[in-house]
Parts: structure tokens; sequence; C-alpha cells
């Protein structure tokens, strides 16, 4: 920042900072900080996006017809990477960055250059995962999940993406640790704990879950790397080790990091029915239970990923009684936005119309996955597409939906100007109907004995894969209309004004719109 | 849970238009076991709670969007708060979910009771095939996809469109007889697969170095489809399981028969008879074509970048020991799994034919004695 002064002297006080390129690359911003998540996560979003539309083409009808499965396999593996990794998860750090901030009441965050550090370690990750493609033997073909001793058998590409997840978990850590030291040291006074937005508090739990879990992660790749490399044997039965740990070891992380990837989209949904209901928040103190609750259930719940694995009954049925016990807060978060939404006075602008779709959506992937707890249906329906469905019911209906929601709702604060109505509208609707007419017949294909991760399928299974291809075609060129209503509004627009919706409460909305570059240099009084 | 509710619909067209058949499109497979029916059942009670739940909580919701929108002038109240709607709508769901944990509870003790079987098979997952030994019976073989090549590569879609059983056809089935406990025990050789019979009931990792159980009980003879579950590698799609499910008598007809069959395989493959190098060739383009040519391809030029082509390899023709120590040690770290479970003339015959194959011309045969030198 002091070369900065040397450069543009003369500028306005509130927004001094080198201009082009390095104006990113330098950034100490938590706005643009949050932009540069932003663009990173919808840039990944369509990469991951063209590997899955790839995979749908090969299944499009049964025989091989477009790829060999060995690439298959490497496509179904990074399009779960890359959108885990590269697409959701920054995306809520974008929006924490952006957000965070302006709803306490704090000027920036807490540790501004290592909050650049977190975001511009990304790239470099995502380079490697990518690279991966190229290297001999391609990318890693063992699945998201990267289970031993499948991955110790992959070649380079492995590696890459093992780095790649370190260096991403580093980011992540790194943006927790700014995250929660900010939400507890820089709100503004009178803010107590419990007057926080909702956004607020399931980010610091999300944080927390983070800096728990990511580590867990580490550790388990680089158990990986040395098996691989080192001649550790953890998870080679011939040399004393077992491939089941490496699945706890996984899904210790792996069941976190499914909550990691939902609280914040809790977070959003409950800034926004209450504004366009034009009420406030029903049961507010039960909602910050509520995501406590869950957070903390996610720990004991890792084995049910496991059920097939062959372990006692009495372990079968911790973890179902457990599993199930995640539906009461679940259910306690959907029963008070009903309830939010009753007796309002509701409007059904885009972030609206995303965040009901949200709660409807969501909750069918809840359903499924109370099915799913229950250990013998979960015998049946383990690694079918069963599975595929509930997790993209909840990943892409529940987090993306909530994404989406959130952009609308706050990119009149970020750009200044009231996005395009009709092209959101478009936006959702599409999203919608297209992620029925994907997702939707692989609940059938699953119960009637489709294996997921398989590059081709028995006869019975053809016609709901042709359908479920079509769809996700319609959904991905539905995407292209949300670039479009996101350029627009930035390019021009409507003004906003300060408080861009009616309804809408809370700090953000007393600066004005687009957000200055420095916000809250004397925190506001918060009654 | 919507997708109960348009399950059931459709369902319910299906069968109206055609018949029973056509509804196993939309739900589990018809169970042909204790075990999978105390599941299809218990997946369909908790899909008509959740179907209720699913009419209260979205009936309320798409009555409020309706009723409480402010273009029909409903104006908003201020309400936000109240302890006992909450500590209900926490308790009713905790209560609910007793209710399905019980029946659940029931299922998960009986599935993990292998004990007192009748018939003990042991099932080995490999890349990618199934091997299957009959503990009591001594009966041993692999079972692999015999759906054919130029079906799945679209050389033939035509096959592909006549072939019902498209991928789900196995050269040699699993064999079972009706009515009988028959325990699967299931471990792996290189990674991890998963024995899964969906008619059956049964899924059950196959774990390398471990050993895991399940059991089933078939109702009635008949033949049940399967697949590997669990991701391992390239051909995971393609390693069926078949499960022929026969009457006792005719059970103990085919043990015989295998029996037999083995016992003369065993003089066919026998280490100390004297054998030619084209006998020992022919022997093992069998061999090949059972256990390489997933990988090293009919070509010999495997896949470039994945698997290493073996036509002009410097491990096939240089030194014997190499060789041989490469098929029966694999190599560490990569998809070039151990094949210490073939026999000695098995060996000898593959690395046999490798080297006097494609454009490999040694002239050289790997006799069984060779191999059995440097088995550890």
């Amino acid at each position: 920042m002091e070369a900065a002064h040397a450069h543009a002297p003369g500028h306005d006080d509130h927004a001094h900072h080198p201009s082009g390129i390095m104006r990113w690359i330098q950034t100490t911003n938590h706005k643009d900080i949050g932009t540069l998540y932003l663009w990173f996560s919808f840039t990944m979003f369509m990469v991951g996006g063209v590997l899955a539309l790839m995979l749908r083409v090969e299944l499009f009808q049964p025989g091989l017809q477009v790829w060999r499965p060995e690439f298959f396999n490497q496509l179904t593996t990074m399009h779960g990477l890359i959108m885990v990794f590269g697409a959701i998860m920054p995306a809520f750090v974008g929006f924490a960055n952006w957000q965070i901030p302006l709803m306490i009441g704090a000027p920036d965050m807490a540790f501004a250059r290592m909050n650049n550090w977190s975001f511009w370690l990304l790239p470099p990750a995502a380079l490697l995962l990518v690279i991966s493609f190229f290297v001999p033997g391609g990318a890693t073909a063992a699945g998201w999940t990267i289970y031993a001793p499948l991955s110790t058998q992959m070649g380079p590409g492995m590696d890459l993406a093992i780095f790649a997840l370190h260096i991403m978990g580093a980011s992540s850590i790194m943006g927790s640790i700014n995250i929660v030291t900010t939400i507890l040291n820089m709100r503004a006074p009178g803010m107590t704990l419990m007057k926080m937005p909702l956004f607020v508090w399931t980010w610091l739990i999300t944080a927390y879950l983070l800096i728990a879990v990511m580590p867990v992660l580490a550790g388990a790749i680089t158990m990986i790397l040395t098996d691989r490399h080192f001649g550790t044997n953890f998870f080679n039965a011939a040399g004393g080790g077992d491939p089941v740990m490496f699945q706890h070891i996984f899904w210790f992380f792996g069941h976190p990091e499914v909550y990691i990837l939902i609280l914040p989209a809790f977070g959003i949904v409950s800034q926004i029915i209450p504004t366009f209901a034009r009420k406030p928040l029903f049961g507010y103190v039960s909602m910050v239970y509520a995501t406590s609750s869950i957070a903390i259930l996610s720990f004991i719940v890792w084995a049910h990923h496991m059920f097939t694995t062959g372990m006692p009954a009495t372990a079968q049925l911790f973890f179902m009684y457990a599993t199930m016990l995640i539906a009461v807060p679940t259910g306690v978060k959907v029963f008070n936005w009903i309830a939010t939404m009753w007796k309002g006075s509701m409007t059904f602008e885009t972030p609206m119309l995303f965040s009901i779709g949200f709660v409807f959506v969501f909750s069918m992937g809840g359903f499924t996955g109370l099915v799913l707890a229950i250990t013998p249906v979960d015998i049946q329906l383990q690694d079918t597409y069963y599975v595929v469905a509930h997790f993209h019911y909840v990943l892409v209906a529940g987090s993306l939906f909530a994404i989406f929601a959130g952009a609308y709702y706050w990119l009149p604060k970020w750009t200044g100007h009231m996005y395009n109505e009709v092209l959101g509208k478009w936006h959702f609707w599409l999203s919608m109907v297209f992620f029925n007419i994907t997702f939707f017949p692989m609940h059938f294909t699953g119960l009637a004995g489709m294996p997921r991760r398989v590059p081709d399928y028995a006869l019975q299974f053809a016609d709901f894969n042709m359908i479920s291809t079509v769809g996700a075609f319609g959904f991905g060129l539905a995407q292209l209309v949300f670039l479009w209503a996101v350029l627009k509004c930035i390019s021009g627009g409507e003004k906003a004004a300060a408080q861009a919706w009616e309804g809408a409460e809370g700090l953000e909305w007393t600066v004005p719109s687009p957000a200055p570059y420095h916000t809250f240099e004397t925190p506001p009084a918060v009654k | 849970m919507t997708s109960k509710l348009a399950r059931s619909f459709a369902a319910v067209m299906a069968l109206l238009a055609t018949g029973i058949a056509g509804a196993n499109q939309y739900n589990l497979q018809p169970p042909q076991s204790i075990i999978a029916r105390e599941i299809y059942d218990l997946h369909s009670l908790i899909m008509w709670i959740i179907l209720a739940i699913f009419v209260v909580v979205f009936g309320a919701m798409t009555y409020s969007i309706i009723a409480h929108r402010k273009s029909a002038g409903h104006k908003a109240e201020q309400f936000h708060e109240n302890t006992t709607v909450e500590i209900v709508w926490t308790v009713i769901p905790f209560i609910i979910l007793i209710g399905m944990a019980y029946p659940a509870t029931k299922t998960v003790v009986s599935m993990k009771d292998t004990s007192n079987p009748d018939i003990t098979i042991k099932a080995t997952g490999y890349q990618w095939k199934w091997g299957y030994d009959y503990l009591q019976e001594g009966v041993s073989f692999y079972s692999s996809l015999a759906t054919p090549r130029d079906q799945i590569d679209g050389g033939n879609a035509e096959g592909r469109k006549n072939n019902p059983n498209y991928l789900l056809e196995v050269d040699n089935p699993v064999v079972v007889p009706v009515g009988k406990k028959v325990r699967i025990i299931t471990t792996a050789n290189d990674v991890i697969h998963s024995w899964w019979v969906p008619a059956l009931g049964i899924k059950q990792d196959a774990i390398p170095g471990f050993v895991r159980d399940t059991w089933f009980k078939v109702d009635k003879a008949g033949t049940y489809r399967g697949q590997c579950a669990e991701l391992c590698g390239k051909d995971h799609g393609f390693m069926p399981i078949v499960v022929e499910a026969v009457e006792p008598e005719k059970y103990a007809a085919w043990v015989k028969d295998q029996q037999a069959k083995m016992a003369k395989a065993a003089v066919a493959d026998d280490p100390a008879k004297s054998w030619s190098l084209a006998d020992l060739k022919a022997r093992g383009e069998k061999v090949y074509a059972a256990n390489c040519v997933a990988c090293h391809q009919a070509t010999g030029m495997g896949v470039p970048g994945a698997f290493p082509a073996l036509s002009g390899s410097k491990i096939v023709i240089g030194p014997k020991t190499d060789q041989i120590a490469m098929v029966l040690n694999g190599k560490a770290g990569t998809a070039m799994q151990s094949f210490k479970h073939l026999n000695d003339v098995e060996i000898a015959a593959v690395s046999t034919y490798l080297r006097n194959n494609w454009n490999n011309n040694s002239g050289e045969a790997v006799t069984p004695a060779d191999v059995k030198a440097l088995r550890k």
C-alpha cells in the first residue's frame, strides 16, 4: 500500500490502489479479494461443468462411444475435485470476504495480507489439477475420494492432485483463521454474538470445521504420497497397513467437509428469506443452535459412508443412529425458514426464487439422505446413482442455488446496479427445471441397480441416462444466462439504492451501493 | 421425497402401462432373499413416512407462497419466536426417527448374522474379474465378463441392442442351491472391489489383505445379476457378478462336474509333463486373454501413458528371471499386480507366449521349472 500511495497521488482517499493487473495481485482489500474468489470460483465451475458434460456425453447411450474407460474415470475424479475444492468452497469464501466485514461493521478482514495469500494460492493449485490431465497416464482416476490402494496405483497425475489439495487446504485454513479472528474481534460495538447476522454465524461455525478437518485431509493425502513414493505401508495390507483406515481418515475429513459446503448456504438463505418475506427470521436462536448441532454431529457420523466395508453390527448401529439424528436440527432449519415465510408479505425476486428453490430441492436431498442413513437400505444404494442423485441435490440444488441466490442478492451492493430481473428469472427457472431433469432420474437408475463411476451400463438404464444427459446440457447452458446477467449488471443497469431491497436489514445496507472501497473505518454503533 | 411422490406415481403409471416388469425401473429390484425383502420393505416404509412429511411441510410452504404474498395484499406480521413450536418440531421428528430406527436395527442384526452357513464361498476381486473358491467343495474358478468386446466398443451396436444381459453376463457364474444359507467371504488381490447382487440384498466390499463376510439365502431358482460396486480402476464397469440359484440336486451335480473338470485341468497343467514351445504358447495365449489383455491389449501395445506395451518390451525379451519376477510379483505402485495366484504352468505359458508373439521373437520357452525356482 505504501507503493500505492506513490503511484496514485491525489486519488480520493477512499480508493487508492495500483491500477491494472497489479491492483489484483497486490490487493489486501476484502472486497477485491472477495471478487477474485468469486471469479475464480466461477471459472472453476465452468471447467468442472465442462468435465461433467464430457461425462454425460459418454453416458448418453450404452456402449463406449467417446472416451476410453480410463479417461472417463479421470473425468469423474476431476469433476468432483474441481467442483468441491475449486468451485463451491472458494465461492463461499468469496461471500465471506465481501460480506462478513460489511455485515459486522469491520473495516476489513483481520489479516489483510494473509487474505491476499489465501486467494493467490488457489490459481496455482487449480493449474496443477488442470495440468495433471497432460502428464503421462493423465489425471488421477481414483475418484475424488482417492481411496487407497487404487490411488497408490495412479500415475504422476495423482501426485499433482495431492499437491493441489495440500495447497488448497493451506488456503482454506488461512482463510478460516482470518474469518474466525475477524468475527470474534472486529465486530462493531454493540454487536453481540447473538446479534450477528446468521450468515456470519454459519461462517464462524464453518471456519472452525475447516480448521479442524483440513489438516486431517492433509495427513491422509500425505500418507498416500509416502505410500506411493517412500515405501511406507500405511494403507498396504501386504506391509501391515490397512486400506480401510484410509477411508476412516478420509471421511473424518469428508463428512464435516460436506457441511462446510452447506452451512454457509444455510446462512445465505437465512439472510434472503426474511428480506423478501418482510418479516424477521423465525427462531434465530434455534437456528444458531441447530447449525452448531449439525457441526458437532458431523464429527461422529463419518462411517456412514463406509457401511459396506464390513464393520461390526454395533458400529453400523451407532453410525446409523448418529446420522439419523442430523435430520432433527436440519428439519428445525427448514421449519424455521417456512415459519419465516408464514404470514409474511412475500415478493419473488430472483434471490427469493433461488432461496425457495433451495429449501424445496435441498429438502429432497435431505430426505434421500435420511433414506441412505438407514444402514440396510444404504447397503443396497451405496455406490449407486441414488447416491449421485442425493449429493447433487444437496450440493447443486443446495450449495450452488444458495450461491446464486446470494450473488443476485448482493450484486446491487457489489456493483451499484440492479441486475436484470428477467434474466435472473430465466436463469432460475431453467436451472430448476434442467436440474431436476438431470438428477431426478438418477434416483430411479440407482434404485434399479446402476453402479456409479461406470462409463457404460446395462440396457435397462438407457432411457433415464439419455434424459439425464439432455438435462445436463440444458443445465450447463442455463449457467451462461447467469454469466450474461452478471456481466450486464457490472456494466450498467438501474442504479441501486444503499438499501437495495425493501425488506433488507443489516449493516451492509447502510453503506452506499456500490460499497465504497473502504467502509466502516469508524465503527458503526449497533443498538 | 418428491422423489417418492413422482416415483409412486410413475410406478403406478408404469404398472398400468406395461405390467409389473415396468415398475422395476423405478424401484429396488424385486427381492429374492429374506434380507433383500426386509430392505425393500424398510425402504417402502421410509418412503411413505417421507411422503407424509413432504405433503405437510411443503403443503404449508405452498399455501404460504400463495396466500402470504405482497401482490395479494398480505401484510407482514412481525412474530419471530415461539419456544413451544420449536420444541414441538424438534420432538416430533425425533419420535418419527425412533419409529424408523427400530425395524432398521432388527435388519442390521440379522444381516450381520453369518453363523452356521450351509455353504461358504470365497469371492476374490481382481482387476477386473472375480475369482471364486467353494471352500468345502474345493471348486475354484474365475468369472469374467462374457459380453463380446465389439458390442461394447461399438463395432457391433446391433448385437448390443439385442443382448438383454449386456454387461451383466459372465463366462462362469456362481452356482448356489436354493434355500440354503450361503456365506460369502470377500477379499481382493489388488484394490478394493465390492461384491453386489441387488436382488439378494447384499453388497460387501472386497478388501485386499482383509477378509469380510456376508450371507444370503435365495428364495427361488433363477439367475441374479450384479456388478462390482467400488471404483477399482479402468474396467470397474466391466466385472459383473452372476449368481445362478438351482435346486439342491442340480447343485450337487454341478459340484461333481466342476470337480471332475478341475481334476482334468490339473492333469492338463501338469508341470512335470514335458512342454513344447508350441504347447506353452498355445496355453499362454489363453492365459493372456484371461488376465492381461484388459490393460496390455490384444495388440500387445498397451495404452500409451497408462499401460506399457509388451511388444518390444525390454523386460519381456530380457532375462527370463526378470520377466517371470515381474509376472509373479507385479510392480509396486502401479496397476501391474502380482499374478502369484496363477499356477507354474500358466505363468510359464504366458511368459513364453509374450516372448514369442508380436515383435518378440526370442524363440525361447519359459518352463514351469523356471517359474517354480523363482517363487518365494
